[in-house]
């Protein structure tokens, strides 16, 4: 039996106690309680009070059960697996659990941010403790109401049964009893064998809102008396604002207001979701969203280049440089700057005497170009802010980072700061950085009135925080046995290297340098669905294809026997993946896709990678039509541990080799002196749905590891079997993305 | 500024807009049904998709002055429960991740079988390119679509 310790519970219920007074139920009426929700009760039957079991979850009289999810949802589907972890513990009828989106409490809980692909993982112990807890309660409470030892209870789909007697009770029987149990300091959760939630396919709980078109998301929050603002930032990377004639657009119908904002002040010590590098916007306020965008059209501002500065970025000075910069000269620089400015950052045994020794050097360059995140709800938020409190509502990944951020510029209490979440169009990494939270807070301030903040899709596109531009150097040497001697990964970027030196092949090669570099820009960048990993992962999938093929081997068995080595005898230390596990993604995509029988027509390419702690192998097979190469179908093998929600899981895995594949082969962000030349979907591709594979087959190793993330692991290795399959398919390798118009660069 | 009086979803409504105000932003801003999303604004995106009549449009290309008394729906209208075909095959797939563009999906995704009632996976790729998915389900719509289909016929 797993027993494990309440600490979280705890303290949740003794906020709970506090709020009702010494310890008595906290009830609520179902009136007062969350609107959302109503809906999805319409089928059930509305209890007359809830009782707040812990800060997760509160149970209605009649056994209907809100469960609280405490993570922002960008679309990996948080909010119907979190909720079932807890359901799971607390052994109710997944039916009768109803939903809400919880409130930003950092109290009760832990990590109420969606990034890094570690919302299950990170949550996994308090989910099952919160539910766990409460059915100990709840049979604690029966327990004492008939009279028996509290060992003889058990639980079934909500009901308390006492074999022995025969007696039985559904939970909103014993709830309000339940309430007054002192929370139990050790409780024993489930063995995997007896889950019933976990493990099985529950669908979407904002399925029937999405298809019927509730209003869900940020963008469509509305109160009455709200204005909407626009904000136009400068046209380029190394402008700033100059001056800006607000009179004429005043005039324009509907339009409220035109001023500028300092978004943080100097004096202002930015945290790193504080990235921007525009901090003085102008503001057009007004009645409607067209009003406001036909008046930010008609908005006349001069802006004019920044010399360098430096800014207090967490808590560290950071110069920003001046310059328009091009996208020319950033393959310039890629291309030349790594060879004076890389640093070492992991070097095993002599890899300089054996490429000098080698009788033969395999060396191959590869680059990708700067992304813009585009979700498909714009940047937006609501704010209301009043003397001593503020209002925020809409789509933000960081709601806990981003609440200290509006505090400290507004100089309110971080208690007077409200901030609600809302359901996400979209995140990718974007939305870790909520300067726009800042914006809508200050405007709102200013002209004293509830507000929302739009950026148009040209504004979110041009903004920034964008994925790095990258460049990596690979070199193997090789005996003239074609056995490979040593391997050298020189990687870098603008503004930052995408190198992982203790990740695969590490461990498994005797010789091996990696080296780190980076050149500064003004250029601001962010987060990106599998950060570093999007780029270098498929850097070296492509890699190990061409040095597999050039020892003869098979690509798939050359990983194989490189990771048996580095499970029995690995090479230096702090090798990040566990080789056995590694290797078991590779069998499983192997076996599940029929690698070694070929299939006239169809060409494959194998990747595999680890990242956020989950492990993913993919083939993906293309097939030549009227001389153009189409993706038919890919195979997909991940380990994450348990698999909470299978269909949501490998939903989020189709997507992300969706967005993979479209990202490799046809996105890209280029400027022109420091102007975007992309700013909407015409000129921005984005993977259509004819590009899209015909079929996606994904297969979950089966094991009771605690389950790991699985929003960003797929997205990474998918570019590596675009390139790999390429190759097959027509003869030629790409080693720059986007490979559709793919550059022609040295090395 | 002048008065209109459309008609979305089986229902009057009078709007007192300036006249190229694009439907989208009638919908969204003047009739609070934000079920029609903004992704673009120059309908390379499909978010914005409603119908006109029995065809699919970008509500953010098409000026309030020249819907007159043409038949709009919208997501709200698709169906009075929400038990659409479409929108049940949507929820047996479970397609959605984020959703944003899931309405516009529905509606490009709903007139395509109007008018073509078995539609084959070449024309469903087509009918379907101007849709952007950014979370990437693009296989998911297909099967939805394929399973409404079914649905429509066997209804």
């Amino acid at each position: 039996m797993t027993r494990i310790k309440t600490t979280i519970g705890r303290r949740s219920f003794i906020k709970s106690s506090a709020l009702a007074g010494g310890g008595l139920m906290l009830g609520f009426s179902w009136l007062a309680s969350c609107k959302r929700t109503e809906e999805a009760v319409a089928v059930l039957e509305m209890p007359e009070e809830w009782f707040e079991i812990n800060g997760f979850l509160k149970i209605g009289d009649n056994g209907v059960v809100t469960i609280m999810s405490p993570n922002p949802e960008i679309g990996q589907n948080v909010k119907t697996s979190m909720p079932m972890i807890v359901a799971e513990e607390l052994d109710v009828d997944w039916n009768k659990v109803v939903v809400e989106q919880a409130p930003l409490n950092t109290d009760i809980f832990t990590r109420q941010l969606a990034g890094g692909s570690q919302s299950i993982r990170q949550g996994w112990d308090s989910l099952r403790m919160a539910g766990a807890t409460a059915r100990e309660m709840l049979k604690e409470a029966a327990a004492a109401a008939w009279g028996v030892p509290v060992a003889e209870i058990t639980t079934k789909e909500g009901m308390l049964l006492h074999e022995a007697s025969g007696k039985s009770a559904g939970y909103g029987e014993m709830a309000s009893a339940a309430v007054q149990i002192e929370v139990p300091e050790e409780v024993e959760l489930k063995e995997i064998a007896d889950y019933s939630i976990i493990g099985t396919s529950r669908k979407n709980v904002d399925g029937s809102k999405i298809v019927t078109g509730k209003p869900l998301y940020g963008i469509d929050y509305q109160v009455d008396g709200m204005l909407i603002a626009m904000v136009a930032h400068p046209p380029a990377f190394g402008m700033k604002l100059k001056s800006f004639d607000a009179d004429g657009v005043k005039a324009m119908p509907g339009i409220k207001d035109v001023f500028s904002i300092e978004v943080y002040p100097k004096d202002y010590e930015k945290q790193w979701s504080d990235t921007t590098v525009y901090d003085e916007l102008v503001v057009v306020v007004g009645n409607s969203t067209w009003e406001v965008m036909k008046a930010k059209e008609a908005l006349k501002a001069q802006w004019e280049p920044f010399e360098a500065y430096e800014d207090a970025y967490q808590g560290a000075a950071r110069t920003v440089p001046g310059g328009l910069e091009s996208t020319s000269g950033h393959y310039e620089k890629l291309m030349t700057m790594g060879a004076e400015l890389a640093q070492t950052v992991r070097k095993d045994g002599d890899p300089e005497a054996a490429f000098k020794k080698a009788h033969k050097i395999l060396e191959r360059s590869y680059s990708c170009p700067f992304l813009a995140h585009n979700t498909m709800e714009p940047m937006n938020f609501f704010a209301h802010v009043t003397a001593d409190e503020a209002k925020l509502v809409g789509p933000i990944q960081t709601p806990e980072y981003m609440e200290k951020s509006v505090a400290g510029v507004l100089g309110l209490p971080l208690e007077k700061i409200d901030i609600q979440m809302t359901r996400q169009g979209g995140g990718f990494g974007r939305r870790l950085y909520g300067h726009f939270l800042v914006e809508a807070a200050l405007i709102s301030k200013k002209i004293n009135a509830p507000v929302k903040l739009v950026y148009s899709r040209e504004d979110d596109m041009s903004y920034g925080i964008y994925r790095p531009a990258y460049y990596a150097t690979y070199r193997a040497a090789f005996d003239k046995d074609n056995n490979l001697t040593a391997f050298h990964v020189r990687a870098g970027g603008i503004p930052e290297s995408p190198l992982f030196a203790n990740r695969f092949p590490a461990g498994a090669i005797d010789n091996y340098l990696a080296e780190g570099w980076a050149v500064a820009s003004n250029i601001s960048v962010g987060a990106f669905r599998a950060p570093r990993s999007n780029f270098i992962a498929g850097a070296e999938q492509s890699f190990l294809d061409e040095v597999a093929e050039e020892m003869g081997k098979d690509p798939i068995e050359m990983r194989l026997e490189w990771l048996r080595k580095a499970e029995q005898n690995p090479v230096g230390e702090n090798n990040d993946y566990e080789a056995a596990r590694y290797a078991g993604v590779l069998e499983l995509v192997r076996d599940k896709a029929n690698w070694n029988t070929e299939v006239p027509g169809t060409h494959r390419g194998v990747s595999a990678y680890y990242c956020h702690n989950s492990y993913v192998a993919q083939i993906l097979d293309m097939k030549v039509e009227n001389g153009a190469p189409s993706v038919d179908k890919v195979t997909c093998a991940i380990d994450c541990g348990i698999v909470v929600n299978p269909d949501a899981a490998t939903n989020m895995a189709e997507g992300g080799i969706v967005d993979g594949i479209g990202h490799a082969m046809y996105s890209e962000m280029t400027f022109s002196e420091g102007k975007p030349d992309q700013t909407n979907f015409d000129r921005y591709r984005l993977i259509r749905n004819s590009e899209a594979p015909k079929e996606i087959d994904v297969h979950f190793v089966d094991n009771k590891i605690d389950p790991t993330g699985l929003g960003e692991p797929p997205f990474p290795p998918i570019m590596g079997a675009v390139a790999n399959a390429l190759y097959r398919a027509t003869g030629k390798r790409h080693y720059h993305q986007p490979f559709s118009k793919e550059r022609i660069l040295k090395g | 500024m002048a008065i209109y009086n459309l008609n979305i979803n089986g229902r009057s409504a009078e709007v007192d807009v300036d006249p190229a105000t694009p439907l989208l932003w009638v919908l969204r801003d003047h009739l609070k049904l934000v079920g029609t999303k903004f992704g673009c604004g120059i309908s390379q995106c499909g978010a914005c998709t409603v119908h006109i009549g029995d065809g699919a449009v970008r509500s953010c290309q098409v000026p309030v002055s020249a819907v007159g008394s043409q038949e709009v729906t919208t997501i709200e209208g698709l169906s009075e429960h929400g038990d659409h075909p479409v929108q049940q095959a949507w929820l047996e797939v479970d397609v959605y991740q984020c959703g944003y563009c899931q309405a516009g999906q529905i509606m490009q995704a709903s007139a395509l079988l109007k008018n073509n009632p078995d539609p084959s996976d070449e024309e469903i790729q087509a009918a379907m390119n101007g849709n952007i998915c950014r979370c990437g389900t693009y296989t998911r719509i297909r099967k939805a679509i394929k399973l409404a289909a079914e649905k429509a016929q066997n209804a």
